[in-house]
Protein backbone atom coordinates (compact mmCIF):
# COMPACT_ATOMS: atom_id res chain seq x y z
CA UNK A 1 0.00 0.00 0.00
CA UNK A 2 1.28 3.45 -0.78
CA UNK A 3 2.58 5.74 1.89
CA UNK A 4 0.54 8.54 3.40
CA UNK A 5 1.54 12.03 4.40
CA UNK A 6 1.16 13.27 7.97
CA UNK A 7 2.14 16.52 9.60
CA UNK A 8 3.76 16.47 13.04
CA UNK A 9 4.55 19.81 14.70
CA UNK A 10 4.42 21.63 11.39
CA UNK A 11 6.67 19.24 9.48
CA UNK A 12 5.52 16.72 6.87
CA UNK A 13 6.47 13.08 7.12
CA UNK A 14 5.56 10.12 4.94
CA UNK A 15 4.35 7.13 6.89
CA UNK A 16 2.73 3.76 6.54
CA UNK A 17 -1.06 4.01 6.77
CA UNK A 18 -2.57 2.40 9.85
CA UNK A 19 0.59 2.66 11.90
CA UNK A 20 0.04 4.22 15.32
CA UNK A 21 0.98 7.90 15.50
CA UNK A 22 3.12 7.19 18.57
CA UNK A 23 5.32 4.75 16.64
CA UNK A 24 5.70 7.09 13.67
CA UNK A 25 6.70 9.97 15.95
CA UNK A 26 9.25 7.75 17.64
CA UNK A 27 10.77 6.77 14.29
CA UNK A 28 11.27 10.39 13.33
CA UNK A 29 12.83 11.32 16.64
CA UNK A 30 9.83 12.95 18.34
CA UNK A 31 9.33 11.77 21.89
CA UNK A 32 5.79 11.48 23.20
CA UNK A 33 5.66 10.28 26.82
CA UNK A 34 3.93 6.99 27.59
CA UNK A 35 3.15 5.05 30.75
CA UNK A 36 0.54 2.39 30.04
CA UNK A 37 2.05 1.64 26.65
CA UNK A 38 4.68 -1.07 26.33
CA UNK A 39 6.27 -2.01 23.06
CA UNK A 40 4.93 -5.30 21.76
CA UNK A 41 1.63 -5.35 23.63
CA UNK A 42 -1.68 -4.07 22.36
CA UNK A 43 -2.06 -0.40 23.31
CA UNK A 44 -4.96 0.51 25.55
CA UNK A 45 -4.73 4.31 25.92
CA UNK A 46 -5.72 4.42 29.57
CA UNK A 47 -3.06 6.62 31.18
CA UNK A 48 -3.71 9.53 28.75
CA UNK A 49 -0.15 10.81 29.11
CA UNK A 50 0.49 10.44 25.36
CA UNK A 51 -2.43 12.77 24.60
CA UNK A 52 -1.69 14.91 21.54
CA UNK A 53 -3.74 17.30 19.48
CA UNK A 54 -4.82 15.47 16.33
CA UNK A 55 -6.73 17.60 13.83
CA UNK A 56 -7.72 19.86 16.70
CA UNK A 57 -8.87 17.13 19.09
CA UNK A 58 -7.04 15.71 22.10
CA UNK A 59 -6.42 12.01 21.45
CA UNK A 60 -4.11 9.32 22.78
CA UNK A 61 -1.56 8.69 20.05
CA UNK A 62 -0.74 5.15 21.20
CA UNK A 63 -4.21 4.04 20.03
CA UNK A 64 -4.68 6.33 17.03
CA UNK A 65 -3.66 4.98 13.61
CA UNK A 66 -2.26 7.52 11.19
CA UNK A 67 -4.40 8.63 8.26
CA UNK A 68 -3.57 10.72 5.22
CA UNK A 69 -3.16 14.47 5.86
CA UNK A 70 -3.47 14.07 9.63
CA UNK A 71 -2.17 17.12 11.51
CA UNK A 72 -0.60 16.35 14.89
CA UNK A 73 0.75 18.62 17.60
CA UNK A 74 2.76 16.79 20.23
CA UNK A 75 4.28 19.38 22.53
CA UNK A 76 2.15 22.50 22.89
CA UNK A 77 2.12 24.25 26.24
CA UNK A 78 -1.42 23.03 26.85
CA UNK A 79 -0.47 19.39 26.24
CA UNK A 80 2.64 19.59 28.41
CA UNK A 81 0.49 21.03 31.19
CA UNK A 82 -2.02 18.19 30.86
CA UNK A 83 0.80 15.64 31.05
CA UNK A 84 2.42 17.27 34.06
CA UNK A 85 -0.98 17.27 35.77
CA UNK A 86 -1.47 13.56 35.07
CA UNK A 87 1.91 12.85 36.67
CA UNK A 88 0.99 14.97 39.69
CA UNK A 89 -2.33 13.13 40.04
CA UNK A 90 -0.55 9.77 40.00
CA UNK A 91 1.87 10.92 42.69
CA UNK A 92 -0.94 12.25 44.90
CA UNK A 93 -3.09 9.16 44.38
CA UNK A 94 -0.57 6.47 45.40
CA UNK A 95 2.03 6.13 48.13
CA UNK A 96 5.15 6.93 46.15
CA UNK A 97 7.99 7.04 48.66
CA UNK A 98 10.78 7.47 46.12
CA UNK A 99 13.70 7.51 48.60
CA UNK A 100 12.73 4.04 49.84
CA UNK A 101 11.94 2.47 46.46
CA UNK A 102 14.16 -0.08 44.72
CA UNK A 103 13.05 1.26 41.36
CA UNK A 104 14.06 4.86 42.08
CA UNK A 105 16.21 6.17 39.25
CA UNK A 106 14.85 3.57 36.84
CA UNK A 107 11.17 4.42 37.33
CA UNK A 108 9.19 5.78 34.39
CA UNK A 109 6.74 7.72 36.54
CA UNK A 110 9.56 9.37 38.48
CA UNK A 111 11.43 10.08 35.23
CA UNK A 112 8.37 11.86 33.85
CA UNK A 113 8.14 13.92 37.03
CA UNK A 114 11.80 14.89 36.52
CA UNK A 115 11.11 15.74 32.88
CA UNK A 116 8.23 18.01 33.85
CA UNK A 117 10.22 19.44 36.79
CA UNK A 118 7.55 18.48 39.32
CA UNK A 119 8.58 20.01 42.64
CA UNK A 120 5.37 19.11 44.45
CA UNK A 121 1.99 17.84 43.21
CA UNK A 122 -0.68 20.55 43.22
CA UNK A 123 -3.11 18.02 44.72
CA UNK A 124 -3.31 16.85 48.35
CA UNK A 125 -1.81 13.44 49.04
CA UNK A 126 -4.43 10.77 49.63
CA UNK A 127 -2.23 8.18 51.38
CA UNK A 128 -4.57 5.30 50.46
CA UNK A 129 -4.42 2.10 52.51
CA UNK A 130 -2.53 -0.45 50.40
CA UNK A 131 -0.91 -3.82 51.05
CA UNK A 132 2.22 -5.59 50.00
CA UNK A 133 2.00 -9.12 48.62
CA UNK A 134 5.28 -10.93 49.26
CA UNK A 135 4.05 -14.53 49.12
CA UNK A 136 5.86 -15.41 45.91
CA UNK A 137 9.46 -16.54 46.53
CA UNK A 138 10.84 -14.49 43.62
CA UNK A 139 8.76 -11.36 43.26
CA UNK A 140 6.98 -8.92 45.51
CA UNK A 141 3.92 -6.83 44.63
CA UNK A 142 3.81 -3.42 46.31
CA UNK A 143 0.34 -1.99 45.69
CA UNK A 144 1.42 1.36 47.17
CA UNK A 145 3.42 2.07 44.05
CA UNK A 146 1.08 0.60 41.43
CA UNK A 147 -0.35 3.05 38.90
CA UNK A 148 -2.77 0.46 37.44
CA UNK A 149 -1.38 0.74 33.92
CA UNK A 150 -2.28 -2.93 33.39
CA UNK A 151 0.97 -3.59 31.51
CA UNK A 152 1.68 -6.69 33.60
CA UNK A 153 -1.79 -8.05 32.87
CA UNK A 154 -1.74 -7.29 29.17
CA UNK A 155 1.73 -8.64 28.54
CA UNK A 156 0.97 -12.29 28.00
CA UNK A 157 4.25 -14.09 28.15
CA UNK A 158 3.53 -16.64 25.41
CA UNK A 159 0.45 -17.07 23.23
CA UNK A 160 -0.62 -20.30 24.91
CA UNK A 161 0.07 -19.03 28.42
CA UNK A 162 -2.36 -16.96 30.41
CA UNK A 163 -1.23 -13.75 32.10
CA UNK A 164 0.43 -13.95 35.51
CA UNK A 165 -1.58 -11.02 36.78
CA UNK A 166 -5.27 -10.09 36.97
CA UNK A 167 -7.28 -7.09 38.14
CA UNK A 168 -9.18 -7.61 41.39
CA UNK A 169 -12.11 -5.48 42.63
CA UNK A 170 -13.51 -2.35 41.03
CA UNK A 171 -13.32 1.43 41.26
CA UNK A 172 -10.77 2.88 43.64
CA UNK A 173 -10.30 -0.55 45.24
CA UNK A 174 -8.99 -2.12 42.06
CA UNK A 175 -5.57 -3.73 42.34
CA UNK A 176 -3.34 -6.10 40.43
CA UNK A 177 -3.22 -9.63 41.73
CA UNK A 178 -0.55 -12.24 41.13
CA UNK A 179 -1.58 -15.77 40.17
CA UNK A 180 0.33 -17.63 42.87
CA UNK A 181 -0.23 -21.07 41.34
CA UNK A 182 1.10 -20.07 37.92
CA UNK A 183 4.09 -18.26 39.33
CA UNK A 184 5.03 -20.71 42.10
CA UNK A 185 8.03 -22.03 40.17
CA UNK A 186 9.25 -18.65 38.89
CA UNK A 187 12.92 -18.47 38.06
CA UNK A 188 15.06 -15.32 38.15
CA UNK A 189 14.66 -14.73 34.43
CA UNK A 190 10.86 -14.75 34.54
CA UNK A 191 10.88 -12.61 37.66
CA UNK A 192 13.08 -10.09 35.89
CA UNK A 193 10.69 -10.14 32.91
CA UNK A 194 7.75 -9.40 35.19
CA UNK A 195 9.66 -6.58 36.87
CA UNK A 196 10.74 -5.05 33.56
CA UNK A 197 7.12 -4.88 32.42
CA UNK A 198 6.24 -2.61 35.34
CA UNK A 199 6.86 1.11 34.74
CA UNK A 200 7.13 1.79 38.48
CA UNK A 201 8.29 -0.20 41.49
CA UNK A 202 5.09 -2.19 42.01
CA UNK A 203 6.62 -5.46 40.79
CA UNK A 204 10.00 -5.97 42.42
CA UNK A 205 12.40 -8.90 42.29
CA UNK A 206 13.22 -10.20 45.71
CA UNK A 207 16.77 -10.36 47.04
CA UNK A 208 17.85 -7.81 44.47
CA UNK A 209 17.71 -4.06 44.43
CA UNK A 210 19.77 -0.92 44.84
CA UNK A 211 22.48 -2.68 42.83
CA UNK A 212 23.13 0.28 40.52
CA UNK A 213 24.75 3.21 42.33
CA UNK A 214 23.12 6.66 42.34
CA UNK A 215 24.47 8.52 39.35
CA UNK A 216 24.55 5.52 36.97
CA UNK A 217 20.87 4.69 36.94
CA UNK A 218 18.77 5.00 33.81
CA UNK A 219 17.29 8.45 34.39
CA UNK A 220 19.99 9.99 36.59
CA UNK A 221 21.72 11.96 33.85
CA UNK A 222 19.42 11.76 30.83
CA UNK A 223 15.73 12.62 30.83
CA UNK A 224 13.25 9.98 29.74
CA UNK A 225 12.80 10.20 25.97
CA UNK A 226 16.18 11.78 25.32
CA UNK A 227 17.28 8.59 23.52
CA UNK A 228 14.42 9.09 21.02
CA UNK A 229 14.98 12.82 20.68
CA UNK A 230 18.70 12.41 20.08
CA UNK A 231 18.49 9.75 17.38
CA UNK A 232 17.85 12.39 14.70
CA UNK A 233 16.46 10.04 12.05
CA UNK A 234 14.12 11.46 9.44
CA UNK A 235 11.99 9.46 7.07
CA UNK B 1 21.66 47.07 52.12
CA UNK B 2 21.73 44.60 54.99
CA UNK B 3 22.16 40.93 54.30
CA UNK B 4 19.10 38.72 53.88
CA UNK B 5 18.41 36.71 57.03
CA UNK B 6 17.97 32.93 56.84
CA UNK B 7 16.40 30.65 59.44
CA UNK B 8 16.35 26.85 59.20
CA UNK B 9 14.72 24.04 61.13
CA UNK B 10 14.34 20.28 61.06
CA UNK B 11 10.83 19.07 61.93
CA UNK B 12 10.08 15.37 61.39
CA UNK B 13 13.28 14.94 59.43
CA UNK B 14 16.66 13.28 59.85
CA UNK B 15 18.89 16.35 59.45
CA UNK B 16 20.01 14.93 56.12
CA UNK B 17 18.80 18.05 54.32
CA UNK B 18 20.87 20.24 56.66
CA UNK B 19 23.82 17.98 55.89
CA UNK B 20 23.15 18.52 52.21
CA UNK B 21 23.19 22.28 52.82
CA UNK B 22 26.67 21.86 54.30
CA UNK B 23 27.56 19.82 51.22
CA UNK B 24 27.95 23.06 49.24
CA UNK B 25 31.60 22.74 50.32
CA UNK B 26 33.72 25.89 49.99
CA UNK B 27 30.71 27.84 48.77
CA UNK B 28 29.71 27.99 52.43
CA UNK B 29 32.20 30.86 52.72
CA UNK B 30 30.29 32.71 50.00
CA UNK B 31 27.04 31.88 51.76
CA UNK B 32 28.24 33.53 54.96
CA UNK B 33 29.07 36.61 52.89
CA UNK B 34 25.65 36.54 51.23
CA UNK B 35 23.33 35.92 54.17
CA UNK B 36 23.02 36.12 57.93
CA UNK B 37 21.65 33.16 59.90
CA UNK B 38 19.08 33.52 62.64
CA UNK B 39 17.13 30.67 64.33
CA UNK B 40 18.83 27.55 63.06
CA UNK B 41 20.54 24.39 64.34
CA UNK B 42 23.59 25.58 62.39
CA UNK B 43 24.28 28.51 64.76
CA UNK B 44 22.20 27.11 67.64
CA UNK B 45 19.96 30.15 67.96
CA UNK B 46 16.85 28.65 69.55
CA UNK B 47 14.25 31.40 69.10
CA UNK B 48 13.69 34.08 66.51
CA UNK B 49 15.44 37.30 67.50
CA UNK B 50 14.27 39.25 64.43
CA UNK B 51 12.15 38.99 61.30
CA UNK B 52 13.76 36.73 58.72
CA UNK B 53 13.65 36.73 54.94
CA UNK B 54 14.02 33.06 54.12
CA UNK B 55 12.90 30.09 56.22
CA UNK B 56 14.20 26.68 55.23
CA UNK B 57 12.02 23.82 56.46
CA UNK B 58 13.23 20.25 56.61
CA UNK B 59 10.82 17.45 57.56
CA UNK B 60 7.04 17.17 57.75
CA UNK B 61 4.75 17.59 60.74
CA UNK B 62 4.31 14.49 62.91
CA UNK B 63 3.56 16.11 66.28
CA UNK B 64 2.19 19.29 67.87
CA UNK B 65 5.67 20.74 68.39
CA UNK B 66 6.39 20.49 64.65
CA UNK B 67 3.17 22.36 63.91
CA UNK B 68 4.05 25.03 66.48
CA UNK B 69 7.55 25.55 65.07
CA UNK B 70 6.25 25.62 61.51
CA UNK B 71 3.67 28.29 62.38
CA UNK B 72 6.39 30.31 64.11
CA UNK B 73 8.42 30.13 60.93
CA UNK B 74 5.48 31.31 58.87
CA UNK B 75 5.01 34.25 61.21
CA UNK B 76 8.68 35.23 61.25
CA UNK B 77 9.81 34.53 57.67
CA UNK B 78 8.82 36.26 54.47
CA UNK B 79 9.53 33.23 52.30
CA UNK B 80 9.26 29.60 53.36
CA UNK B 81 11.00 26.85 51.42
CA UNK B 82 10.11 23.18 51.90
CA UNK B 83 13.35 21.27 51.52
CA UNK B 84 13.36 17.51 50.96
CA UNK B 85 10.81 14.75 50.52
CA UNK B 86 9.72 14.76 54.19
CA UNK B 87 8.73 18.43 54.12
CA UNK B 88 7.08 17.99 50.73
CA UNK B 89 5.15 14.75 51.19
CA UNK B 90 5.90 13.45 54.69
CA UNK B 91 8.64 11.12 53.53
CA UNK B 92 9.71 8.13 55.56
CA UNK B 93 7.72 9.12 58.70
CA UNK B 94 4.60 9.30 56.51
CA UNK B 95 4.85 5.59 55.84
CA UNK B 96 2.58 5.23 58.86
CA UNK B 97 -0.10 7.28 57.10
CA UNK B 98 -1.45 4.71 54.73
CA UNK B 99 -2.23 1.72 56.87
CA UNK B 100 -2.17 1.71 60.65
CA UNK B 101 -4.09 4.10 62.88
CA UNK B 102 -1.86 5.96 65.35
CA UNK B 103 -2.92 3.74 68.28
CA UNK B 104 -1.59 0.69 66.47
CA UNK B 105 1.70 2.46 65.73
CA UNK B 106 2.18 3.38 69.40
CA UNK B 107 1.23 -0.11 70.62
CA UNK B 108 3.67 -1.67 68.17
CA UNK B 109 6.46 0.69 69.19
CA UNK B 110 6.01 0.54 72.99
CA UNK B 111 4.11 -2.67 73.79
CA UNK B 112 4.09 -5.38 71.14
CA UNK B 113 7.35 -5.10 69.25
CA UNK B 114 9.79 -8.00 69.78
CA UNK B 115 12.49 -5.58 70.87
CA UNK B 116 10.37 -4.12 73.70
CA UNK B 117 11.92 -5.50 76.91
CA UNK B 118 11.55 -3.30 79.98
CA UNK B 119 7.98 -2.05 79.82
CA UNK B 120 6.18 -4.34 82.30
CA UNK B 121 3.69 -1.63 83.26
CA UNK B 122 2.73 -1.34 79.59
CA UNK B 123 3.16 2.42 79.43
CA UNK B 124 2.86 4.40 76.24
CA UNK B 125 4.76 7.67 76.91
CA UNK B 126 2.13 10.22 77.97
CA UNK B 127 3.98 12.89 79.95
CA UNK B 128 2.36 16.26 79.35
CA UNK B 129 5.78 17.71 78.56
CA UNK B 130 5.88 15.52 75.45
CA UNK B 131 4.41 16.92 72.24
CA UNK B 132 1.23 15.18 71.13
CA UNK B 133 1.73 12.92 68.14
CA UNK B 134 -0.60 13.70 65.22
CA UNK B 135 -3.03 11.26 63.63
CA UNK B 136 -0.83 11.20 60.55
CA UNK B 137 2.24 12.95 59.20
CA UNK B 138 1.37 16.11 57.30
CA UNK B 139 3.36 17.71 54.50
CA UNK B 140 4.29 21.27 55.53
CA UNK B 141 2.16 22.89 52.82
CA UNK B 142 -0.95 21.26 54.29
CA UNK B 143 -0.33 23.18 57.56
CA UNK B 144 0.90 26.62 56.38
CA UNK B 145 1.51 28.27 53.04
CA UNK B 146 4.86 27.25 51.58
CA UNK B 147 6.33 29.38 48.83
CA UNK B 148 8.91 27.10 47.22
CA UNK B 149 9.68 23.38 47.13
CA UNK B 150 13.03 21.68 46.67
CA UNK B 151 12.62 17.90 46.29
CA UNK B 152 15.22 15.27 47.03
CA UNK B 153 16.29 12.92 49.77
CA UNK B 154 18.36 14.81 50.49
CA UNK B 155 18.05 17.59 47.88
CA UNK B 156 21.31 17.92 45.97
CA UNK B 157 23.58 20.58 47.45
CA UNK B 158 23.58 22.31 44.06
CA UNK B 159 19.79 22.53 44.11
CA UNK B 160 19.78 24.18 47.56
CA UNK B 161 22.63 26.48 46.55
CA UNK B 162 21.01 27.48 43.25
CA UNK B 163 17.71 28.17 45.01
CA UNK B 164 19.32 30.26 47.74
CA UNK B 165 21.36 32.25 45.25
CA UNK B 166 18.27 32.85 43.11
CA UNK B 167 16.27 34.00 46.13
CA UNK B 168 19.01 36.29 47.41
CA UNK B 169 19.99 37.80 44.07
CA UNK B 170 16.50 37.88 42.60
CA UNK B 171 17.61 36.14 39.43
CA UNK B 172 15.83 33.20 37.84
CA UNK B 173 16.82 29.86 39.32
CA UNK B 174 19.25 27.64 37.45
CA UNK B 175 17.57 24.22 37.26
CA UNK B 176 19.66 21.65 35.36
CA UNK B 177 18.14 18.17 34.94
CA UNK B 178 20.61 16.47 37.28
CA UNK B 179 19.63 18.45 40.37
CA UNK B 180 15.95 17.52 40.57
CA UNK B 181 15.89 14.06 42.12
CA UNK B 182 13.43 12.50 44.54
CA UNK B 183 15.98 10.25 46.27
Amino acid sequence: MSKILININGKDYSAEPGKMVLDIAKEVGIYIPTLCHYEGIKPQGSCRICTCKIDGRNMTVCTTPATHRMVIETNTEELEKIRATIVELLFAEGNHFCPACERSGNCELQALAYRYKMMVPQFPYIFPAKDIDAKNPKIMIDHNRCILCKRCIRRKQEPENPSWFVFKDRGNKVQINLDHELTADFDDELAQKAMDTCPVGAIIRKEKGFDVPIGSRKYDKNPIGSDIENQGVTL
Amino acid sequence: MSKPIVATTSLAGCFGCHMSLLDIDERILDLIELVEFNKSPIDDIKTFTKQCDIGIIEGGCCNSENVHVLKEFRKNCKILVSVGECAIMGGLPAMRNNNAPISECLEEAYLNCVSVQANDEKIIPNDEELPMILDRVYPCHEIVKIDYFLPGCAPRADLIWNALVALVTGNEMDLPYEVIKFD
